[in-house]
Order: C-alpha cells, then structure tokens, then sequence
C-alpha cells in the first residue's frame, strides 16, 4: 500500500500573528515553522499503518524551499520519502492542483491531509484534491482501518459520529482523534539522523493559476480593558450581561 | 447575478446554520438586485421556513441514494441543479466537505469562513476568518464563480420573509464509492457550534466529576459546553468538546471560561465571541486580557453562586 500525506508547514502555535506595514501580506519575520499540527496526526496514523501493514509513506509539501525543515521533520517521524513542489503557495486551489499532480502519477491507495491549516484555516485542499483526482472523500475524520481495497472511517459529525467504508483510493482529511494525542511521535535521535539521507525530490509547479487572492489582512482588534467584578457582588456580573452586554 | 445557498438538513429537520446561509445569500442578492434559491437534499421540514430568511425559491432534491451522506455525491447533486455564479454554504462539518469538491467540479473560487456580507460583488471580495482567529484576510475570487462558506454565528441569522414558491427534483447521482455503516447521533445535546452561549471550562475545575456544576449552569442558560484541550486530552471531556486552534473554532454571543488559563492557542477558537467571561482564581491569568468581565475567584464557589442568580432572573 502507498501513502501520501500532505503536509502544510504552518507559524508554531504560539507566533504572534503580524502582517506587513502595508497589511498586504503575512509578516513571515522571526516566525518559526511547524508541520501544521492537524496534518501530525495524518502523518502518525500513515506511519502506523506503515508498521502494520508495511505501507509505504511518502509526504508532500506545496511550498518553497524554507519549508524543508519540516519535510526533514515529516521524515523523522517515520515517512519514506518526500516530494516537495517548488512553489510558494497562493491559494487552496493552486496548492490542491500540484498534489494532485503528482499523485495522479504516484500510483497512492491513500491520500491523507489534515482537514484544515492552522494558517489561512482554508480547510479546502483535501476535497479539492479528492475532486481533482475524482476519488471519495471524508472529512474531519476520527478515525480510520484500512483492510485491503477498503478503507473504514469515522467522520466527526454535529452532535455525533459516522462510521463509513470507503473503496481506495480515496482522501481521508483527518484531526485529532485519527490517532490519539498522546501517541503522536516525537522524533528521536535515530529518526533526526536517517531522515538527512531520505529521498526528498524537488518537482516544478504545472501551473501558477490562482482562484482566490488575498487582498489585504488586518490584526485582531483588542477588546477593552476587562470589568473585574467581585466574587462577593455576582448580582453586578449577572446586571452587566443582562443589561450592559444584553447577552442573557 | 442568481444566488445559490445550501440549506443543511439534519435528517430532514433545516440547521441553524442553513437559516444563516440563507440569510446570508439573501444579503447578497440584495447586492446583486437578484433573488435567492436555497437547495436542499431529502428535507422533511417545510420551505416556508426558508422563505422567511429570504429564499424565493426552495429546490428539494430528492435522492434515495442520497440518504446517507457523501461529500462527492452531494456536491454531483447540488451540481446539477446549482445554475447560478454565486453559490452559500454554511461552514458546517458536512457543508465544508462538499464545497471544495463542488469548487472543483464547476471550476469556481473557493472562499471559506467568510465573517461579513461581502465588501464587493464584482470581483467578489469578503472578509474571512484566518490564522486560526488570530487575524482577517480579506479574500477577492477570481474567475466568473464563487462559492463562499459562512462561519456560523458570524452573520447572524437575520429573518427577512419574502413570498416563496417549492420545486421538487428528483435525482438519482451514483453513489458508490462510500457507504455509511452507522450513523450516532447523541441526542439533546446543544450544538457546540450552533449554540449561542458556551460555557466553558479547563484544568482548573480539577478533575471530571467537578463537571456537573458547568453543566448545570449551561443548562440555567441554555448553553452548551466545552472545554481546554488538556481537559479532553485527559479524557475528562469528549474532545468533540475541546475548543481552539486545534480544536473546534467558535463564535457565541457569550463565552464563559471557568479555570482556563487563556493560552494562545485556547484564544485562537474563542476570541471572536460576542462577549467573554472569565472566571480565575489567579487575577494574572492572561485570559483576563482578552475578557470583557472577570471574577478573580475560586470558580467552586463562583459557579454554583452564579448559577442560582442567573435561575432567579430567568425566572
Ligand atoms: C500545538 C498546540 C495546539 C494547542 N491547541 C489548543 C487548543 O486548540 N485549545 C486549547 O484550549 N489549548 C490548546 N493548546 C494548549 C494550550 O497551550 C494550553 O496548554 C491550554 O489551553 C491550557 O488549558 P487550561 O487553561 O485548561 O489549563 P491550565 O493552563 O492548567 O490552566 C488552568 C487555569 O485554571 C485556573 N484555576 C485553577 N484552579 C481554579 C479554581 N479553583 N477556580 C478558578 N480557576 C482556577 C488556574 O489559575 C489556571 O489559569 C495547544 C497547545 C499546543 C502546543
């Protein structure tokens, strides 16, 4: 079985979100890069699928070289090998159309991603991708066997859970609960070491068409200053929320 | 310039978030001077409930092999009767799965988790949610169609009754490659999503049977609940619960927060509420930053004190 999981290197959890002084573009300065987490767990879950049924993982990344960082991580954390397209992404649909690109050609049972990027929160590349390559799809997916030319899986549904199997090849978007938290990997010394040496290929885009353009960005504007009320006086708190913020 | 919306069904029964797509696409055909039909797969409920945010036109797909979900299946449907440049869904689980893929098939613009009516009809352009809460893009489509996701509880949804007429398709798309084998549905529970208020809570409610006196004041108030990401991590709470970046991002009227800290990536799932409530027992805690209202306190004798004045208001 082949395996191909997208990966999306996204700003660590904890960056401050900054744009230009033009507000035209993200202010990548003084930004660290992570594999964007929900992608972790699509990545975990094809690498014990690779230790139980001896698949084989290949990760990919749409993006420009400063991205091979976390390609090197993708692949300390168990992936065979990696491609990455040499093109910084501009929006879900250009990023969508190079993964399917090269999975058209990659022969892959399954295809993993993560339902959504914790950067422009597109959550549209995995349907895209499942689209192009005219395959099925499940979205924020909580779960997932593969069992020969069917896979079964969990979607996360409102208020529930849906359990469906699904003939391969197919695009599993999946999050938290693809794998449990607490079995996501950490990459060891050995992983660090082995990945310097695995394959990561370098292919051109096919395209640069862009369906959607981000004009300009703006900052969060800050609340004001909080209303501390005592603890002894809640009759002012539940007054305020009745009266000031009419939200009771 | 026609306006399609995707009016969402839960077995038949419209969501919440269909009424806000449909007002939503009523906004924009307002722009458009054009009107609104809203589509709906196998719905039971009526059309006059779509009519009053807005939709002339309600178009009832009916598909037998449509009676369980599937992402492509679907987007085939509303594929085919979808005849329009302009295309709402609501930013549900389901919605959010068949948009990409219709995007593709009609070789529109995708903009997702659009916050506001949009700023320009002409190149479409809207401002959506991005960097998970921590910032706003504004997004212009290219190309002559768009497809536009709202995030729920953004919009609002804003009655606006029109005179209606039904119209029934009968389909039949192949459905073949998924299978829905079960089908859970925890019943009577708010919408985590949906809900207008939440209360929520963290580590600081010490363990999971202190949860009953969150639950009882969501109940007082109508909410539903949630919580931090190592409360469900723990397993103390579903992490269908857990809010946040990495979580499920929300928007109520009001966001209650009992014992949780107010890390970022906490922040990042709820700092687009209406209004904030955070309730600590440590007056540095940085969720006090973020908040409209604070009680420095210990939330086991907060929680159940507030409950009892908010049953008194209500009556
Ligand atoms: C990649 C990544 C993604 C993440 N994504 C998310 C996410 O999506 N959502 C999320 O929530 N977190 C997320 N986190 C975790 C986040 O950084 C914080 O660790 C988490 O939000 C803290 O949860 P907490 O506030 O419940 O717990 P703590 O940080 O332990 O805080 C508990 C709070 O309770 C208060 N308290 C204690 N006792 C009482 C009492 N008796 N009465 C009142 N208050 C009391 C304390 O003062 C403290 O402020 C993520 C982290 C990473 C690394």
């Amino acid at each position: 079985m082949k395996i191909l999981v997208c990966i999306s290197s996204v700003p660590d959890t904890t960056s401050k979100i900054n744009f230009t002084a033009d507000k035209s573009a993200f202010d990548k300065n003084g930004i660290q890069w992570v594999i964007n987490p929900l992608d972790e767990f699509a990545l975990t879950k094809a690498v014990k699928l690779q230790e139980s049924q001896g698949a084989t993982v290949t990760v990919i990344n749409v993006g420009d070289a400063g991205t091979e960082p976390v390609i090197r991580k993708a692949l300390a954390i168990g992936a065979n090998d990696a491609v990455r397209v040499n093109l910084d992404p501009k929006d879900s649909f250009s990023t969508a159309k190079e993964i399917a690109a090269v999975a058209q050609n990659g022969g892959y049972d399954l295809i993993l991603c993560g339902k959504e990027s914790i950067d422009y929160n597109g959550g549209s590349v995995p349907g895209m991708v499942a689209q192009l390559l005219n395959q099925p799809f499940v979205n924020a997916s909580v779960g997932l066997d593969v069992n020969g030319a069917e896979a079964t899986a969990v979607r996360e549904i409102e208020g529930g859970k849906e359990t469906i199997s699904v003939k391969l090849p197919a695009v599993i978007a999946g999050q938290k609960g693809l794998v449990d938290e607490k079995d996501l990997i950490i990459p060891n010394m050995r992983g660090i070491m082995s990945a310097r040496t695995k394959p990561l290929q370098v292919v051109e885009p096919t395209s640069s068409e862009v369906k959607v353009q981000g004009v300009s960005y703006d900052s969060v504007p800050p609340r004001a200053a909080v209303k501390i009320v005592s603890p002894d006086n809640l009759d002012e708190l539940v007054r305020l929320l009745h009266e000031e913020a009419k939200v009771i | 310039m026609a306006v399609f919306v995707y009016a969402e069904n839960i077995n038949g029964v419209y969501k919440k978030a269909a009424f806000e797509a449909v007002a939503y696409a009523k906004a924009v055909a307002d722009q458009a001077g054009d009107t609104v039909t809203a589509i709906s797969v196998n719905p039971t409920d009526s059309s006059d409930l779509l009519y009053k945010y807005g939709a002339s036109n309600v178009i009832n797909i009916k598909d037998e092999g449509l009676k369980s979900f599937s992402a492509k299946a679907y987007a085939q449907a509303v594929s085919e009767v979808a005849n329009g440049n302009i295309i709402v869904f609501p930013h549900t689980t389901d919605a959010s799965s068949i948009a990409p893929m219709l995007a593709v098939m009609n070789g529109f613009a995708l903009i997702t988790n659009a916050l506001a009516a949009p700023e320009s009809l002409s190149p479409f352009q809207v401002k959506r949610r991005a960097f998970s809460g921590k910032g706003f893009m504004h997004a212009k489509a290219e190309g002559n169609g768009v497809i536009v996701t709202v995030s729920q509880n953004a919009f609002g949804v804003k009655e606006n009754a029109v005179s209606g007429s039904e119209e029934v398709k009968n389909l039949s798309v192949a459905n073949e490659d998924t299978k829905v084998i079960s089908h859970e549905q925890s019943s009577g529970k708010l919408d985590l999503k949906e809900a207008e208020v939440v209360v929520s809570a963290g580590r600081g409610m010490k363990g999971p049977e202190n949860w009953g006196m969150i639950e009882e004041l969501a109940n007082v108030l109508g909410a539903a609940t949630a919580c931090s990401k190592p409360v469900s991590d723990i397993g103390w709470r579903p992490h269908t619960e857990h809010v946040g970046q990495t979580g499920k991002a929300i928007s109520p009227n009001l966001y209650i927060a009992v014992g949780i800290s107010g890390a970022i990536q906490h922040l990042a799932g709820v700092n687009s509420s209406k209004t904030i409530v955070v309730i600590n027992s440590d007056a540095e805690a940085p969720f006090f930053k973020s908040a409209d209202y604070g009680v420095v306190g210990d939330a086991f004798q907060i929680i159940p004190a507030l409950t009892e004045k908010i049953k008194a208001i209500k009556g």
